[in-house]
């Protein structure tokens, strides 16, 4: 087998394009992309309410994956964090950069610090880690990442066995449209509902696979 | 195995009938879909009922993929410069044999010998696993229900979950058999506990995925005013392929490029419930080309034609292409629940595989690929759970008379001299009283013999149906007898 070049490529990219111009023959060809027709007619959003109604949606629709959620007022949250890091036996976690130290003045074990970055064998050897969150979703119970201050790279949020994630109320968005256009495209972005899990043995749903096996949510309000 | 005779279906596959009359002596095989379809199906019902908009959103995501497949050419060269200016390089496929080589390339760059792989039915279609191997690389499935067919060298038999035709207790026994002689081996005391076979294929995954250092998937999506590619998934094993090694190259067909990035609103709504029938998978991931300190330092997208152009070409075919592979339309067939999905012989099974395969590979240049459309009881429900809207029954109905077409001259077969009779007699109002006469005369008889087959080469016909007995008496007698003429 020879190495494809990139004359290959080019060759590939022009009969491809060439069967679809005469594959369409009958799409008129000064009819614009924007002429055919998209109603959209679906509603932006399937949540009524206030903003206290869709933070309680989103708490309950969180649960309803089995991860848990720990509702506390700024002030609480750090003695709240390291309630739930010291139950867990969480000896060492790791801590994205830009995290609010504010936030584990109460958490007592070691810090994992991803700067330089830790190498995959080192985050699979820590316990846990804790992020922020770009938004939430209440409607389908989602926490959204795009790598922002306080939520680190990809790879901290899925190979430790346990990830803390804190949201704030302010940041849970009711349903899907608006959650998608208060993303920045360019940022790695993962939607996150719930704890990994695996249905391919018999359609029975089993937590914790790949990902972390304990999602643990602390949503701040005031 | 060359790549040039890779395409979609499985070399060697019997045609549908002859196939399903085998999946329907085991029992064993009857039960696991059975049991997985139905539980899917009241699953599915329940997440679709909490959108009280569902059908505006199908309506939307039928209309933003029918503009897609009207100006394709138009958003692949807007995609292509979007990953490209995102860090991204993208190649160009023609078919199967063209993508692996790209491939196969590319982890050779690299001085690979080995890949992780994220569930992906494009690279299912073009056989890349097998093309890898013949080249010396080990490709690992990391997706449970992949990973499961792939150790037993088995063949996938559902889109989503393809070990569907497995139950617990033959999954532990191939963990136990196979898993040692392709890395960390399933512990001692494994039990067929759903818990403790993912535990297993955890801990089995995991090193590979740390020392992996390249990584191949598919898209769900592709939005070609950003380059953002999507992958939705549940394991977490995606996000360890398209996190943790240094490159990751994503085969994808031309067909699943979306407008824009603000397109997911819809089919981020429309594929999980329709899927998995959650409100949303567990994890979904997005990127734009590469992001540096952030996951892989190179990104390869393969865009793949492979029979794409060809359904594209056939204007009551097209929409096949609107699919975006959530598997709802096998979940509700009654024909699929019986036979299971290696029986279509295709990487496709099921109503949707029933009228792409044909199309992907062309009508009239295989027998097994010419009995798919006629794989269906035309019922319908595969239409209504299809969440873009898929005309399948119509495009069943188009696709028979296309493989008819394509076989005409040569001896007829009886169903079209069948045919020919009906047509004679419906011409004329004389003949078919005469034809109905004698069909009452028929009955008789065969209500006698118990009205189970019919001789000849109607035997066929009959061997999968019982005969309706004809009445004993015609509708114009009766009508007659009751003095309304």
């Amino acid at each position: 087998m020879s190495a494809p070049t990139p004359a290959d490529s080019a060759e590939a990219k022009a009969a491809i394009l060439g069967r679809i111009r005469s594959a369409l023959r009958d799409v008129p060809r000064d009819e614009r992309p924007e002429e055919v027709e998209v109603t959209r007619e679906y509603v932006d959003s399937h949540v009524s309410g206030d903003a206290g109604a869709v933070v309680d949606l989103f708490v309950e629709r969180v649960e309803d994956y089995r991860a848990t959620v720990t509702r506390v007022t700024e002030a609480d949250a750090p003695a709240e964090i390291a309630r739930i890091l010291a139950d867990k036996g969480i000896q060492s976690l790791v801590v994205p950069p830009a995290f609010p130290e504010g936030l584990l003045a109460g958490y007592q074990g070691s810090r994992l610090s991803d700067d330089p970055p830790l190498t995959p064998a080192e985050l699979d050897a820590s316990d846990a880690v804790i992020t922020l969150a770009a938004q939430g979703i209440a409607l389908t119970g989602t926490i959204v990442l795009d790598a922002g201050p306080g939520q680190g790279r990809r790879a901290l949020s899925l190979v430790p066995d346990l990830h803390l994630c804190v949201v704030r109320a302010w940041q849970v968005a009711p349903d899907v449209p608006p959650a998608i256009r208060a993303l920045i495209p360019d940022r790695p972005t993962t939607f996150i509902s719930g704890p990994s899990a695996t249905s391919d043995i018999e359609l029975d749903r089993v937590e914790g696979v790949h990902g972390p096996r304990t999602l643990a949510v602390v949503l701040i309000s005031d | 195995m060359s790549g040039e005779e890779v395409n979609v279906v499985w070399l060697g596959s019997p045609t549908f009938p002859k196939a399903a009359h085998t999946a329907l002596q085991d029992t064993q095989l009857r039960r696991n879909l059975k049991h997985a379809t139905t539980t899917i199906r009241d699953k599915r019902l329940r997440a679709v009922a909490e959108l009280d908009d569902w059908e505006t959103l199908r309506l939307a995501g039928s209309q933003i993929k029918d503009r897609v497949m009207r100006h394709l050419e138009e958003y692949l060269l807007q995609l292509e410069a979007s990953v490209t200016a995102a860090g991204g390089v993208v190649h160009w496929a023609q078919d199967a044999r063209q993508a692996n080589r790209i491939v196969t390339e590319l982890v050779r760059a690299k001085g690979a010998t080995e890949v992780v792989k994220i569930k992906s039915m494009a690279t299912q279609e073009i056989g890349l696993n097998e093309a890898l191997q013949d080249e010396g690389i080990e490709a690992t499935e990391t997706d449970l229900a992949e990973l499961i067919v792939q150790l037993n060298d088995d063949r996938p038999s559902h889109i989503l979950v393809p070990a569907i035709h497995r139950n617990r207790t033959e999954i532990r026994d191939i963990f136990r058999r196979e898993m040692g002689k392709h890395g960390i081996p399933a512990p001692d005391g494994l039990t067929d506990e759903p818990r403790v076979l993912a535990e297993a294929a955890r801990v089995h995954l995991r090193e590979k995925f740390l020392r992996a250092t390249v990584a191949v998937s598919g898209a769900n999506f592709a939005c070609a005013d950003t380059g953002t590619v999507g992958v939705v998934e549940s394991e977490g094993n995606g996000r360890m392929c398209l996190t943790l090694p240094e490159t990751l190259i994503t085969v994808m067909g031309i067909e699943k490029v979306l407008p824009s990035f603000a397109d997911l609103e819809v089919f981020l709504q429309l594929l999980p419930r329709s899927s998995t029938a959650e409100r949303m998978n567990p994890y979904t991931s997005l990127w734009t080309g590469v992001t540096p300190g952030d996951g892989p330092r190179e990104f390869h997208l393969i865009l793949l034609d492979n029979g794409r152009t060809k359904t594209l070409a056939d204007t009551a075919g097209r929409s096949a292409l609107h699919c975006i592979r959530c598997s709802a339309c096998l979940n509700v067939c009654p024909v699929y629940e019986r036979t299971g999905g290696r029986s279509y012989g295709s990487v496709y099974p099921g109503p949707i595989g029933a009228v792409l395969t044909p199309q992907l590979v062309g009508v009239g240049t295989s027998e097994h690929a010419d009995s798919l459309p006629f794989a269906s009881t035309l019922c319908g429900a595969c239409y209504d759970a299809c969440p873009v809207r898929i005309d399948i029954p119509e495009m069943l109905v188009h696709l028979r008379a296309k493989v008819v077409d394509s076989h005409r001259g040569g001896l007829p077969k009886p169903e079209a001299l069948a045919m020919k009779g009906a047509q004679v007699v419906f011409g004329s109002p004389r003949r078919l009283a005469l034809a109905e006469r004698l069909g009452a005369v028929a009955g008789r008889i065969v209500g006698l013999g118990g009205g189970k087959w019919l001789p000849g080469p109607a035997k066929k016909w009959t061997g999968a149906r019982d005969v309706p007995v004809p009445a004993r008496e015609s509708f114009r007698t009766w009508w007659r007898k009751a003095g309304r003429g």
